[in-house]
């Protein structure tokens, strides 16, 4: 079965979910996946400890994070004046620019740029927001071939799979099925697997290496996202791990950018706050292996930069939701989320699962589907996700305000309505916390609204003296 | 109207009448050097597991010498700019990027040499920015094997002292260790497209 993805907004159909089914079925169903279950655990437990480690030995996080928070806003307020004074600085280092309304009018863009140059096959690296214009389909369906080179997306791409999370978006599978997929795939897409492939990590890593240095050295045209753009000085700037980034921005002739709008930074000087945040947020390191930046048109190279709204500047609009758009894509709300942990990633129908998912998705899509008006359930609203967010966006406030917006079952009325009502009265979760002994009562031992889906398969302990996020703390999730 | 125009005037009705912020920037900025800095700088590279040597200016050739012989580097890049007294004598094939080798060329060599524009001592981090003696940026990506020497007046305390030396107009290559990849039941393997094998050494002025 081919995977079909038609973009944001619109329809979701994938892996037999599909936006008819709200998240409380999808989430029943990856629920009873141990292997997905257990991986989820395993992975986020390991990736919380690493980034508590290296978060903690910054003394100044918190002046760190409130820059951060404040540079976003900051920039969201004047954002038309950035995006413009960001095309100039593109402009003038010999740059194009082209700017997308949605998602049809950036694949547009760049499918007619990728024809221009006359060639067939793209590499590309990681990139959420081409995931979200469903940028590989569009290419397809004009005979164009974009081999993801990222081993996890490798790994999602063989196995005609989708991304379950952020920043490991295989989480969801185990070294033996990644060996299973290299060996039953890689050869439908060019160098076959090794013979006598193990399971062993490096073995595997290997054999991606193999697999894609020929890809790599061939391929004429390339395309990625951003992690930052500055529009001071035109600086585009991405984030990775593995090299594959580099081999994408470096090698190509051509190198096409999606970004979407809300990922610029002011100031050159804007990076040494985000350069620290987003390590140690996302992969738990003091600094990630490789960060590549470039300005305009770089070392002979032909640079394209199509700016992306695709309901960015509806988010925009929005008083309380706005803050979505500070997201650096960090991944942390994921790895401290009781629900996702649970559930995985592709329980959210989305590019963008866990938490921040849960009020970005609606919120770009417009909350028309059945899926959509069932994430703002999709939590405990237990707290976790805000202290670890380096921007300090305040999920759990803006899922109570779109739960308040959209339209729900009855039974999840009713679920949340002790908790909403608090929620609504204290303004800010954490100070309902702080309430302590009134609010353990309001803790309903089945998680509410559709998250019950999944506390059916999956008993939740009593909460007797302790808040959940206390809770969760002290055990790891339940773990211990 | 244009989808620029659209866009931009999407974004001007959004954000109409939304307060500015002021930005705090009560985090700590850049730091002056300090002695410590070297070991912290070999302490966090190592970290990654890369190899760090630290060595006395007089010592680097031999130190490179040795280094090549261990890897078993024959064919080496040397980009335009590396200073002569840091290479060994014999022992290796010099290879030259004028005129400008192909990918695959690259590919073959056995490993490059190059210095580096600035060094972050809290976070591991080594920058290129394609200057005399670090080259284009492939140079540093395709062989299998990176050495990049280190004067000890390039490193600074933080990423905000580096920050602010670094040129926005380069093309910047941050290098915090060998290529590496989490993505299978997040165990780290390092190595993966970019070079498996990163070593440091780090160059410091004669003792007197
Ligand atoms: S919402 Fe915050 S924690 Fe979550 S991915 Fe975005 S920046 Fe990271």
């Amino acid at each position: 079965m081919s995977r079909t993805f038609l973009g944001m907004p619109g329809t979701v159909s994938m892996m037999g979910y599909s936006g008819k089914e709200g998240f409380p079925e999808n989430a029943a169903k990856a629920v009873r996946n141990s292997q997905l279950r257990f991986n989820l655990r395993k992975a986020t437990g390991t990736i919380r400890g690493r980034r508590a480690s290296v978060v903690g030995e910054l003394p100044d996080w918190p002046d760190l994070r409130q820059a951060g928070k404040a540079i976003k806003d900051h920039t969201l307020r004047n954002l038309d004046t950035y995006l413009v004074q960001l095309e100039e600085a593109v402009t003038k280092a010999g740059g194009h620019v082209h700017w997308a309304r949605d998602a049809a009018e950036a694949n547009r863009i760049v499918t007619d740029l990728v024809k221009a140059t006359g060639e067939t096959q793209v590499v590309k690296v990681k990139s959420m927001a081409t995931q979200e214009i469903g940028l590989n389909e569009a290419l397809h369906d004009e005979g164009i071939t974009a081999y993801e080179t990222d081993l996890a997306e490798l790994i999602v791409q063989l196995g005609d799979d989708w991304p379950s999370h952020i920043l490991v978006p295989a989480i969801h599978r185990n070294r033996s099925e990644i060996r299973e997929i290299f060996v039953r795939h890689m050869s439908e897409w060019g160098r076959p697997a090794p013979e006598k492939l193990t399971d062993d990590p490096a073995a595997l890593a290997e054999a991606a290496r193999l697999h894609l240095r020929e890809r790599f050295l061939a391929t004429k045209v390339a395309i990625s996202g951003a992690n930052f753009m500055v529009a001071e000085t035109g600086t585009l700037v991405v984030l990775e791990s593995e090299g594959n980034g580099r081999m994408c921005l470096t090698l190509p002739e051509t190198l096409i950018s999606v970004v979407g709008i809300e990922k610029l930074l002011p100031t050159w000087r804007d990076l040494e706050v985000f350069l620290q945040l987003l390590p140690r947020s996302s992969t738990g390191e003091r600094m990630n292996p490789y960060t590549s930046m470039w300005t305009g048109a770089t070392e002979g190279q032909e640079f394209h930069l199509v700016l992306l709204d695709n309901g960015r500047t509806r988010v925009l609009a929005d008083d309380l939701g706005r803050q979505a758009l500070r997201c650096i894509r960090c991944s942390a709300c994921l790895n401290v989320c009781p629900v996702y942990e649970r559930s995985g990633g592709h329980a959210y129908g989305s590019v963008y699962p866990g938490p921040i998912g849960a009020i970005l998705t609606p919120q770009l899509r417009g909350m028309e589907s059945e899926l959509d008006r069932s994430l703002p359930y999709a939590s405990s609203l237990c707290g976790a996700c805000y202290e670890v967010c380096p921007v300090a966006i305040d999920i759990p406030s803006v899922l109570v305000e779109l739960r308040g917006r959209s339209r729900h079952p009855v039974a999840e009325r009713a679920g949340m309505a002790a908790a909403g009502w608090v929620l609504n009265r204290s303004g800010r979760l954490a100070r309902a916390q702080r309430m302590g002994g009134r609010m353990r009562r309001l803790v309903p031992k089945r998680l509410p609204g559709p998250l019950g889906g999944w506390t059916d398969t999956r008993d939740l302990p009593d909460i007797p003296k302790e808040s959940f996020r206390d809770w969760w703390n002290r055990t790891d999730g339940g773990s211990r | 109207m244009s989808a620029r125009d659209v866009i931009l005037a999407r974004v001007r009705a959004a954000v109409e009448g939304v307060p500015d912020v002021e930005i705090p920037r009560s985090y700590r900025g850049a730091a002056p050097a300090s002695e410590g800095l070297v070991d912290l700088l070999a302490e966090r590279v190592r970290h990654y597991k890369a190899a760090v040597h630290v060595v006395e200016e007089a010592g680097v050739a031999e130190l490179v010498a040795a280094s090549l012989a261990e890897r078993r580097a024959r064919r080496l890049v040397v980009p335009e700019g590396f200073p002569e007294p840091w290479l060994p004598a014999q022992g290796f094939e010099r290879i030259g990027d004028e005129p400008r080798l192909s990918a695959s060329d690259l590919d073959t060599a056995d490993g490059i040499l190059t210095t580096c524009a600035v060094a972050i001592a809290e976070t591991g981090t080594i920058v290129l920015d394609a200057g005399a003696g670090q080259g284009r940026r492939a140079l540093t990506l395709l062989p299998d094997f990176h050495l990049c020497v280190v004067r000890q007046d390039q490193i600074v305390a933080n990423v905000p002292d580096a920050v602010a030396r670094l040129d926005p107009a380069r093309p910047l290559t941050w290098i915090s260790g060998p290529s590496a990849t989490s993505d299978i039941e997040l165990n780290r393997v390092e190595g993966v497209h970019g070079p498996r094998i990163l070593e440091v050494v780090i160059v410091t002025p004669a003792a007197t």
